[in-house]
């Protein structure tokens, strides 16, 4: 106890509580006074503004990395429809040149149809011709035969008989035509 | 807290009670908060730098070393000291924010300073052999009686004779409000007591405790491991004051402003 008492006597308090020991209030106030004005400069100038500064690019950062997404994905959606697109377009010009295609594959055809429909038509009045030529001089041979065969067989039948040969070919004539 | 007030005056005369019996058992708890000359032995006048000078410096230091040396990268991807940075400055400024309101956020840095300082002053104060700032009524008052000053000049000059209708009970009944009145100047002109009491009271019964514990410990040999786990259980105890007053002391520092900057009930 004596030296509690002892201690606390030195350092001015009463019953040994160094809390009630005014004659170190000045002291302690004064270095606190000095440690707070000490601390809220190195805070107001130092740490706040750069704590602050950061919090705001952090904050600009998200933001402007949320906007490029934003930006990505609606750039993607837009892809996806320039896609769509292309591909229908593609398919209706496919369809369109397969039409066109049948078309003129088509009009070939039709043409080579009708070129050939010509041919065949030429061909056949030519061969028409040919045999009608054909008949025809089948007839007249017919018709001469006939005459001399007439004109043979009259002589036979009545030799001397002078026989009128315009007589006989008149006659063989109309028979063969009749 | 009364609590533990009562605890520490109990371990006080305890150790003193034994002290004068048994030589071995002389437990000087309050020892440690003596304010003694960091050097030589002279008397201490206002400016002898003294172990309170030691360690308001090494919490100073402490500050920097977090809130300036911490956030040096000034990275958008924070490091570890500079997450715990802006852990605290966002912790305060959102409580000074969502307590006092907008405006009174010119006054953060101050209720930082404040913050910051009361914290590491107690963490700082859990080393052993150190010693704690904040055990003194000294350095509590100064610290309350700032806040109380502070916003009752702010009281008056944002609202002028209007900030007296904090005292004006207006929801009671007219024949009550002038007694409301008296109990409502009465518990505002209280209020820097129990504000630089509470922390100092704190601090100071539970670093007693402890010492009381650890002299126990060492007075009584090998069955001294039995107060041991007492100044574990305590300590850890201590480490949660440490942090809870600082919160305390600064959010009461909002109330009494959000009272100054809108006094209208």
């Amino acid at each position: 106890m004596a030296e509690v008492a002892s201690t606390g006597a030195a350092a001015g308090g009463e019953a040994g509580i160094p809390q009630l020991a005014f004659d170190t209030f000045p002291n302690q106030i004064f270095w606190l006074v000095v440690s707070l004005v000490a601390i809220y400069f190195i805070l107001s100038r130092v740490a706040l503004p750069r704590i602050a500064a950061v919090l705001a690019e952090r904050q600009g950062t998200l933001t402007n990395d949320l906007a490029a997404a934003e930006d990505l994905k609606r750039k993607a959606v837009e892809a996806e429809a320039a896609y769509n697109k292309a591909l229908a377009d593609a398919r209706t010009e496919a369809q369109k040149i397969a039409e066109e295609t049948r078309a003129g594959i088509q009009a070939d055809l039709n043409e080579a149809i009708a070129k050939a429909d010509a041919e065949i038509a030429a061909k056949a009045a030519e061969s028409e011709a040919r045999i009608a030529e054909i008949q025809a001089g089948a007839v007249q041979s017919i018709e001469e035969v006939a005459k001399s065969i007439a004109g043979d067989i009259a002589a036979a039948v009545a030799p001397g008989a002078s026989v009128d040969a315009d007589a006989i070919a008149n006659a063989v004539s109309a028979r063969v035509k009749g | 807290m009364v609590a533990y007030v009562l605890i520490a005056v109990a371990a006080v005369l305890f150790g003193l009670a034994y002290a004068d019996g048994y030589g071995s058992l002389a437990i000087h708890p309050m020892d440690q908060f003596e304010v003694k000359p960091l050097f030589g032995d002279g008397p201490i006048h206002w400016y002898t730098p003294t172990n309170a000078t030691l360690w308001m410096g090494l919490a100073i230091a402490a500050i920097v070393a977090l809130m300036v040396m911490g956030t040096k990268g000034r990275a958008v991807i924070p490091s570890r000291s500079q997450s715990m940075a802006e852990l605290a400055y966002g912790f305060i400024r959102k409580m000074v924010e969502d307590v006092a309101g907008k405006d009174a956020l010119p006054y953060f840095p101050y209720i930082f300073t404040a913050f910051l300082f009361i914290l590491f002053a107690n963490f700082l104060a859990l080393i052993p052999t150190s010693f704690s700032p904040t055990s003194h009524i000294a350095v509590t008052v100064i610290l309350a009686l700032t806040v109380f000053i502070s916003v009752t000049v702010i009281g008056f000059v944002k609202n002028g004779a209007g900030f007296l209708s904090l005292f004006w009970v207006s929801s009671a009944p007219l024949v009550l409000r002038p007694v409301l009145a008296i109990i409502e100047v009465i518990s505002y002109c209280v209020r820097p007591v129990s504000h630089s009491v509470r922390l100092a009271g704190a601090v100071m019964a539970g670093h007693a405790v402890l010492k009381v514990f650890a002299g126990f410990a060492g007075a009584l040999g090998l069955a001294g491991i039995a107060p041991v786990f007492g100044v574990i259980a305590i300590y850890g105890l201590e480490v949660l004051v440490a942090a809870i007053q600082a919160y305390v002391f600064t959010i009461l520092t909002c109330v009494y402003l959000k009272d100054a900057l809108h006094p209208h009930h």
